[in-house]
C-alpha cells in the first residue's frame, strides 16, 4: 500500500499537512525542512515546485515562489536535493506546483524521477480533472503516482462525484473562493459548504486547505474533515525565522494548537 | 483541412483549459453559453447596433496610394484606428460586456498593458453602468499615464500590480486571482486571443468583424472578395484573428503575421514569441511561449507596449506550425521607421504595434497587381512619448 493510504488508514482525524516553496527561505533548505516537519510530528509534505506565475497563489505563497527562484530553484535542481530523501524520510511526500514547469521537464521523464525518489504524488492546481485524465493518468499510473484532485464551494455535487471517482489518495478540499492566503476564522457558509461536503459520504478522505492559520480555523478543518493543509502560514513563519527552522515550526504548530 | 476550434477547445495541439478548479463552474457556463449568446438574435442586434452607432463602424477600408506606390502593390489599411477609443479592442469589450450582462454578471474585471484594453473596457463598463477593475502592472502605471488618468475618469478603478515584473502578464494573474476570490458575480473580459477555452474563439469571433468587413469592401472597391495578403501585428492575436477570420480556410489568401522582435530575435530582448517561444501553457491555454529551460515564463521585450506579452493565442501557434501564416518578426527600429512611413505618406500616426504590420510590407516580395490589405489596429496618439523620445 502507498504511503498517503497507509497515512489515512492509521489515522483518522488531525492529519496536518504542511506546504512549502522549495528553495525558501534559502536555496538549500529543502531537505532540512522536511526532516524537521517529520520529526516535529507533521504527517504529510507539500514541496511546493516554484513558478513564476502563480496564479492560484496569494501574496505570502507568490513571494517564497519568486524568492527561492531568484536563489536558483529550478526542478531538476530540486529533485537532485531529493534523491536520497527516503534515506532518512519515511511520511508521505507530494509535489504542489503549476503544471508549465512539469511539462518544460517532461510529465513522464518527471514521473519516473518522482517514482525514483520515492515521491507519492502530485498537486498541480492548473490541471484539471478530464485534461488529466485524458493525457496524463496514465503515465502517472505507470509510476504508481496519486494525483490529489481539488474540490471547492463552485465545485457542482455532481463533479464532485466524479473528483471522487477518479480519486484515489485524498481529496484537496478548498475552504473558500480564494487565493492561497491566511484567514482568521471559516465560520458562516464555509462551515455549511464543509457540512454540505461530509453528507455526501464521499469514498476518499478529505484534507481542508486554503487560509487554514491559527486554532480556530484548524479545528474547524479537522472538525469536517481528516485534517488540514497549511502554506502560507507555514511560509509566513519561515519568513520569520529564515535561519532557524525548528523554531518555524514550532511557531506555527504554536498557532495552530493554542 | 479546415482551421476550426474543437469541442475542447483546441486548435490542433494548442489551446484546452487549464485552469483552477475554483474557475471550473465560471468557464464551463460561458464555454455552454457563448455560441448561443452571439448567435441570439437580440444579441446580435444590439452589439450590430452598438457597434455602428457607437464604435462607429464599419471602419474604412482604405486605399493608401502614395504607400502603395512606395511600396509597390495595391495597398488597402483597414483603419481600426478610426473606432471609438483608438483601436480594435473595444469590438471585443462591447461583446463581452454585452455577454457579460447576459449572464447577469455584475462586477468588470481586465487587465491591461499599454491601456488600450483597460480603456476600451472601462468605457463599456461606464455605458452599461457596471463596477470595472483594471488590473495593470506597476511599471506600465508609470509609462501609460494617460491611459490610467482616462481610465479613472471613465470611473474604473485601476490596480497597480505590484507581483512578479509588473507588467501585461503580472496583470493577467491578477485578474485571474481577483476571479479566483470572486468567482459568482464577476466576469473578466480578457483583453485577446488568449487564455483558457472558450476565451480564444469568443474573442476571435467577437473581432471577426473586421473580416467580415473586408470582404465586402473589397469587393465595392475591387469587385473581388478576397485579397492577395492580409498582414496584422500579433501581441496575443486578436486584431489578426479578427483580420483573419472569413478567410482561415481560403487558401487564396497569404496570411501574414509580425510579433515584435524588439531588439532582435537573437538578443534575448524580444517579444517574439513565434520565433523564440517554445510549447507551453500559461494563462489557462497550452501555446507557445517565452520561457527558460526551467518552464519560468520570461518577461519579454518590445517598444511596444501592446505586443510585449510572452505568449501568443492558441489560433496563431497552430497557423503558424501548419504553415497557414508566415511570421516576421519586427525590430523595434523597423516599427519605428514604418510609423513615421505611414504618416509622412498617408497623415495617419499608427500605434506602435500597428506599426510593425506596417514595416512587414518592406520584408515581402508583392506583384505590382498583388491587392494587400493591412489592419491598422490602433492610432499613435499613446505612442507620442516612444515617438518623441526616439525622433528628436
Ligand atoms: C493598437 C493595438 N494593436 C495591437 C495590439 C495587440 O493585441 P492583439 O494581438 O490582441 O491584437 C494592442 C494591444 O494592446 C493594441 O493596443
Amino acid at each position: 500500500m502507498n504511503r498517503i493510504n497507509l497515512l489515512f488508514q492509521n489515522k483518522k482525524s488531525r492529519i496536518l499537512s504542511v506546504y512549502f516553496s522549495a528553495g525558501f527561505p534559502h536555496l538549500h533548505d529543502t531537505v532540512t525542512i522536511i526532516r524537521t516537519l517529520e520529526q516535529k510530528g507533521i504527517d504529510l509534505v507539500e514541496i511546493g515546485i516554484p513558478f513564476s506565475d502563480p496564479l492560484a497563489d496569494g501574496p505570502v505563497i507568490q513571494n517564497s515562489s519568486n524568492i527561492a527562484l531568484r536563489n536558483g530553484m529550478s526542478l531538476s535542481l530540486l529533485l537532485d536535493q531529493l534523491k536520497d530523501i527516503r534515506k532518512e524520510v519515511s511520511i508521505p511526500l507530494v509535489f504542489m506546483g503549476y503544471i508549465n514547469p512539469i511539462l518544460r521537464y517532461g510529465f513522464e521523464k518527471f514521473c519516473a524521477r518522482c517514482a525514483e525518489i520515492g515521491i507519492d504524488g502530485f498537486i498541480i492546481p492548473d490541471l484539471p480533472m478530464r485534461e488529466y485524465l485524458e493525457e496524463f493518468k496514465t503515465t502517472a499510473d505507470r509510476f504508481h503516482l496519486e494525483n490529489i484532485l481539488l474540490i471547492t464551494p463552485e465545485t457542482s455535487d455532481e463533479r464532485i462525484r466524479e473528483i471522487d471517482d477518479n480519486s484515489n489518495g485524498f481529496i484537496y478540499m478548498v475552504s473558500s473562493a480564494s487565493t492561497t492566503g491566511m484567514q482568521k476564522s471559516f465560520a458562516g457558509s464555509k462551515e455549511a459548504y464543509f457540512d454540505r461536503i461530509n453528507a455526501m459520504k464521499l469514498k476518499n478522505p478529505r484534507l481542508i486547505g486554503f487560509g487554514i492559520s491559527n486554532r480556530e480555523t484548524y479545528d474547524s478543518a479537522c472538525r469536517h474533515a481528516s485534517g488540514g493543509i497549511v502554506g502560507s502560514a507555514f511560509v509566513h513563519a519561515l519568513e520569520q525565522h529564515p535561519d532557524n527552522i525548528p523554531a518555524a515550526v514550532d511557531t506555527l504548530l504554536l498557532q495552530l494548537n493554542s | 483541412m479546415k482551421i476550426q476550434i474543437d469541442e475542447n477547445g483546441y486548435y490542433g495541439r494548442y489551446g484546452g483549459a487549464f485552469i483552477p478548479e475554483i474557475l471550473h463552474r465560471n468557464f464551463e457556463e460561458l464555454s455552454s453559453r457563448y455560441l448561443d449568446i452571439l448567435e441570439d438574435s437580440d444579441f446580435q442586434k444590439e452589439f450590430r447596433q452598438m457597434l455602428h452607432d457607437y464604435v462607429g463602424r464599419p471602419t474604412p477600408l482604405y486605399y493608401a496610394s502614395r504607400l502603395s506606390e512606395a511600396v509597390n502593390a495595391r495597398i488597402y489599411l483597414k483603419r481600426e484606428d478610426l473606432n471609438h477609443t483608438g483601436a480594435h479592442k473595444i469590438n471585443n469589450a462591447l461583446g463581452q460586456i454585452l455577454m457579460a450582462r447576459k449572464m447577469g454578471k455584475k462586477r468588470i474585471l481586465a487587465e491591461t498593458g499599454a491601456g488600450q484594453h483597460g480603456v476600451a473596457t472601462a468605457t463599456v463598463a461606464a455605458l452599461f453602468n457596471m463596477e470595472c477593475i483594471v488590473y495593470m502592472g506597476e511599471t506600465d502605471v508609470e509609462r501609460q499615464q494617460l491611459n490610467v488618468q482616462k481610465m479613472k475618469m471613465l470611473g474604473a478603478k485601476v490596480v497597480p500590480v505590484k507581483s512578479g515584473n509588473r507588467t501585461l502578464k503580472d496583470a493577467t494573474n491578477e485578474a485571474f486571482r481577483d476571479w479566483c476570490n470572486h468567482p459568482d458575480d464577476t466576469f473578466y473580459i480578457i483583453g485577446s486571443a488568449v487564455g483558457a477555452k472558450p476565451y480564444p474563439d469568443l474573442v476571435a469571433r467577437l473581432q471577426s468583424v473586421i473580416s467580415e468587413e473586408i470582404k465586402k469592401q473589397l469587393m465595392e472597391k475591387e469587385g473581388r472578395d478576397c485579397p492577395d495578403y492580409l498582414i496584422a501585428c500579433v501581441g496575443g492575436g486578436s486584431n489578426a484573428a479578427g483580420t483573419f477570420y472569413h478567410y482561415l480556410n481560403d487558401e487564396r489568401v497569404r496570411l501574414i503575421e509580425a510579433e515584435a522582435a524588439g531588439q532582435g530575435i537573437d538578443t534575448g530582448k524580444t517579444a517574439a514569441t513565434i520565433h523564440c517561444g517554445t510549447e507551453g501553457i500559461l494563462h489557462g491555454s497550452r501555446s507557445l511561449v517565452m520561457q527558460t529551460d526551467d518552464g519560468q515564463i520570461i518577461e519579454p521585450y518590445s517598444i511596444s507596449a501592446g505586443l510585449d506579452y510572452p505568449g501568443i493565442g492558441p489560433l496563431h501557434a497552430h497557423l503558424s506550425e501548419i504553415g497557414r501564416t508566415q511570421v516576421l518578426a519586427i525590430t523595434d527600429d523597423e516599427a519605428l521607421k514604418a510609423a513615421y512611413e505611414l504618416t509622412r505618406l498617408e497623415g495617419i500616426i499608427p500605434a506602435m504595434e500597428s506599426a510593425h504590420a506596417l514595416a512587414a510590407l518592406h520584408k515581402l516580395k508583392f506583384l505590382p497587381e498583388d491587392i494587400v490589405v493591412l489592419t491598422v489596429s490602433g492610432r499613435g496618439d499613446k505612442d507620442m512619448p516612444s515617438f518623441i523620445a526616439h525622433f528628436s
